[in-house]
């Protein structure tokens, strides 16, 4: 099953003109500005009488910011939502650990910000690859958030006048990061969450937690319901609705290790992908600049430190190479600060792509410190206030950052590297957030949308939410609106096939019962990922990835343990399935680094940099979102390509110098 | 480092468990106490026996999904820390150490280590939000909130719903939990419209749960991760109290 990719060979197709899906954004507004864009498409999306809304059901996969909250927010306004979750609560999902922050374009610090501004830093921090109209309305929408969220009681940082603080955050040269100490995304989710618990105890929104979705059932071409396991009981069912939106995250943790929670996996959207959802720049995956260091083989996950710390502690390693010495013996000029030194303008902070970079190109000299040399300095002795300030800023990230490491950071710099955190790509979306499955809409981290090759730090919550509280509740009803939808029978073929399919494949993995654990198999993939698709990929590394993947795919299917039966809480049983879909996905973003002869963003091609080291993009052939279509397991997945056009934010090279 | 674990155990849908008892070798300080299960279940594995079941997600202390009581105490022996942030570093080359689940009869049992916390979230659908459709709301900053006021909330706002109150408590009581939930809107202005009537549904919902009352002992706020303190409940009980004249 297996073949060598070799040097000439394209493991892909482009698909020919005029074939497959049309890949339009569907804005309904002609000749308006982008400004006016939002507001003229609603006009135009279609309505659904309040009285009607609860005859119609909408599957909610995923309950983290952007399902949660349109999971909610759809309650509200009278539609029956079926909410799963594979949490034992939809309050754990991980939008909970994001840290630093979210943007608004407030402009309450006076400091020069406005919408356009915010659209164009996202538009420019995505180095080029993102849609114009989707991230303006992302900056529109992102001060209706902090209104909301402000309503729901989220205890954002204040002022001692009462007003709400904000700070500046990775990559922005304003203040209009709006946080809740150290843990933003814990007090957004839980203004979502409590927004949900609201509709749940009204009975609009029936939660279904401890759920995994195994399959998507499309009948005539739309998606109707999903297929899931009971995690606890192993019960396998199908559910029927309208519409299915799909808030299940992203896929980081197909390099086994990451920042994402242990149980984030690619499966939904993954399993939409094979019914026939095309998959957009599955390569752009973000590489995050402080992490705490890997410190063994036993490692299960790594931590992230809110880059809010680069607002304070400067970032350094030492001049000379293989240096032992503790870091309070090396003096101030046998120091460098090399972000400062590289990037005077933004210095600590620089964008996540590249300060990871710069951190990994450091290391590789030899100047990295710690075990195994990767890691370097982040460094507070200096900052203003001393320890109170930073105590009051950071504690908890102070605390936890001991916690792991068994280091005191008021005494000695923390030690950081980058690590693997954020996927920008993700199911293709249309404007209304809906994939190429009619009927299937994408939300969050899932889709592919807003951040283009690279995400500004505080853009995910906003992102999640704007999708969420904003978006889907109007797109939504305008397809709800718009079609005509017969009710689907539990006994329809595609329905039936749908279950056989997940049974089959929950027996296929319980019947092969080899002699390696999952994690082995995730690990070594993982491995292989981060070696040739991590924060910098070749031509020929990523053609050994290709190559290697299928033999692992292969060997994890002929020689995985996974111990126990269906019918029990089986978590072996459970990553087995979501590892088998990292396989597949693996493939897949190789072949899409490998086909983008360009660097942009958080995918930096080596064979693609300027005489300084920098990201070398190619607007004249790759300034398009690239979206795969699925043609089978091991089979040349097929290019459909969405060109990109930039009428407000002229494309330059990202210089922050 | 060399640990003799003594694991409760106990298959889904059995009423009774037990400790079964795993010697283990080769942990090292630098792992997590979640991580050394891992290597525990990674064996188990491939001896073909069933991996011992622990809920466990973010794996930073933020989302609340682990919780084990480790040497008779929630989440281990270190202060304000979860399971996962535990690290091998605090125990010693041949401990013994006993890992049982929250134990509380508001919490079943589902497997081993993994128990049913639902009642926590009825108890927040019960009333622990503020009413505020998408969409209806006001400027952020038409309301202000002291400085105080905000710092207070989120003190509150910080538990993380792990349920380490309730297995600490010799009443199995959640109070400590439904106090912070109330607290966190009670202490701001968004959440004074309703807050005689959340803090008594809630307070009913925790009572039909089956959780137990509180009698003041304050082992919860000893164990709580998040230092949730233990005169949230005080403040509780003042709401509850002036509910009968504001109701």
């Amino acid at each position: 099953m297996t073949q060598t990719i070799t040097e000439t060979e394209n493991p892909w197709i482009d698909a020919p003109s005029g074939t497959g899906p049309v890949l339009t954004a569907n804005v309904k507004a002609d000749g308006k500005t982008i400004e006016e864009m939002w507001d003229a498409h609603r006009f135009s999306l279609k309505l659904v009488n309040p009285a009607n809304k609860r005859k119609h059901t909408i599957i909610m996969v995923g309950t983290g910011l952007a399902g949660g909250a349109a999971a909610a927010s759809l309650g509200e306004l009278g539609y029956h939502v079926k909410a799963f979750c594979y949490q034992d609560s939809p309050r754990r999902a991980h939008s909970i650990a994001a840290q630093g922050g979210i943007n608004a374009a407030k402009n309450y610090r006076n400091d020069g910000d406005s919408v356009f501004r915010l659209f164009y830093d996202t538009v420019k921090g995505g180095d080029f690859r993102a849609r114009e109209a989707n991230v303006y309305r992302l900056a529109q929408l992102s001060v209706d958030i902090i209104d909301q969220c402000v309503a729901q009681g989220v205890p954002f940082a204040r002022e001692y006048g009462g007003l709400i603080d904000t700070r500046s955050f990775g990559g922005a040269q304003l203040s209009r990061t709006f946080y809740a100490r150290g843990q933003t995304g814990q007090q957004l989710l839980l203004g979502a969450y409590s927004a949900l618990c609201r509709q749940i105890d009204a009975g609009t929104v029936e939660m279904h937690p401890r759920t995994e979705m195994l399959e998507v059932i499309v009948v005539d071409g739309r998606a109707r319901g999903i297929v899931v396991r009971d995690m606890i009981s192993g019960a396998i069912s199908s559910h029927f609705g309208d519409a299915v939106v799909l808030g299940t995250g992203g896929y980081s943790n197909v390099f086994f290790l990451s920042t994402n929670a242990k149980g984030c996996n690619t499966t939904a959207i993954w399993r939409a992908h094979r019914k026939g959802a095309l998959f957009a720049n599955p390569c752009f995956t973000q590489i995050h600049p402080t992490c705490i260091p890997v410190a063994g083989d036993h490692q299960s996950k790594l931590t992230l430190m809110s880059e809010s710390l680069r607002n304070d502690g400067r970032v350094w390693v030492p001049k000379q190479g293989d240096d032992t010495r503790a870091p309070d013996q090396i003096p101030e000029d046998e120091r460098d600060y090399y972000l400062e030194r590289m990037y005077p303008a933004f210095g600590n902070l620089v964008p996540r792509d590249i300060a990871s970079r710069a951190a990994k190109r450091v290391c590789d000299e030899g100047r990295g410190v710690g075990p195994g040399g990767l890691g370097v300095y982040l460094d507070f002795s200096k900052a203003q206030g001393g320890p109170a300030a930073i105590n009051a800023k950071y504690g908890n990230l102070f605390d936890m950052y001991e916690r792991i490491t068994g280091e005191n950071p008021y005494e000695v710099p923390m030690r950081i590297y980058p690590a693997v955190h954020y996927t920008m790509g993700g199911l293709w979306v249309d404007y209304n957030l809906m994939s190429t499955i009619p009927g299937l809409f994408v939300a969050g981290e899932a889709n592919f949308s807003d951040h283009g090759a690279n995400r500004l730090g505080a853009s995910a919550l906003m992102q999640g939410l704007a999708d969420g509280y904003f978006i889907l509740p109007a797109t939504l009803t305008d397809y709800i609106g718009a079609n005509t939808l017969p009710p689907v029978s539990a006994d329809h073929p595609a329905v039936r096939e749908a279950e056989a399919s997940v049974n089959e494949r929950v027996q296929r993995l319980l019947d092969v019962n080899g002699t390696r654990t999952v994690d082995s198999f995730h690990r070594e993939l993982g491995q292989v990922m981060w070696d040739y698709c991590g924060m910098s990929r070749n031509g020929e590394g990523l053609r050994k990835a290709i190559n290697r993947i299928p033999e692992l795919r292969a060997e994890f299917w002929d020689n995985v343990k996974v111990p126990g039966i269906n019918e029990d809480l089986n978590q072996s049983l459970e990553k087995a399935g979501r590892v088998a879909d990292f396989f597949e996905l693996a493939e897949l973003m190789c072949i899409d680094a490998l086909h983008r002869n360009e660097s942009c963003g958080g995918h930096f091609r080596e064979e693609y940099q300027t005489p300084e080291g920098e990201a070398r993009r190619d607007d004249d052939n790759y300034a398009y979102a690239a979206a795969w279509e699925f043609k089978g397991v091991g089979l040349a997945p097929v290019l459909h390509k969405e060109k990109l056009t930039f009428d407000y934010v002229h494309p330059a090279q990202r210089d922050y110098r | 480092m060399r640990l003799t674990l003594k694991v409760w155990r106990q298959p889904k849908g059995a009423t009774k468990g037990h400790f079964e008892t795993y010697e283990t070798d080769g942990v090292s300080p630098d792992m997590s106490f979640l991580e050394m299960l891992d290597v525990v279940n990674d064996r188990l594995t491939l001896d073909g026996q069933d991996p011992i079941a622990f809920d466990h997600d973010c794996r930073e202390g933020i989302c609340g999904t682990c919780g084990m009581v480790i040497n008779g105490v929630a989440h281990g022996p270190e202060r304000a820390t979860t399971a996962c942030q535990l690290h091998m570093r605090h125990f010693r080359d041949g401990d013994v150490i006993h890992i049982e689940p929250w134990r509380a009869a508001a919490f079943p049992v589902i497997k081993d280590l993994v128990v049913d916390r639902g009642a926590l979230d009825r108890i927040m659908e019960a009333g622990g939000f503020v009413t505020a459709p998408t969409g209806a709301a006001p400027e952020a900053h038409s309301t202000l909130v002291p400085k105080e006021a905000a710092d207070a909330a989120f003190e509150a706002a910080a538990c993380i719903q792990c349920g380490a109150c309730v297995a600490a408590c010799p009443n199995a009581s959640a109070m400590l939990f439904t106090a912070a939930k109330v607290a966190h809107l009670s202490r701001l202005p968004q959440g004074q419209p309703e807050r005689y009537g959340r803090v008594v549904k809630m307070v009913a919902t925790h009572d039909a749960a089956g959780f137990g009352n509180c009698t003041n002992i304050g082992e919860c706020a000893a164990v709580c991760p998040k230092e949730i303190k233990l005169d949230t409940i005080t403040a509780l009980n003042r709401d509850v109290i002036s509910s009968t004249l504001f109701q």
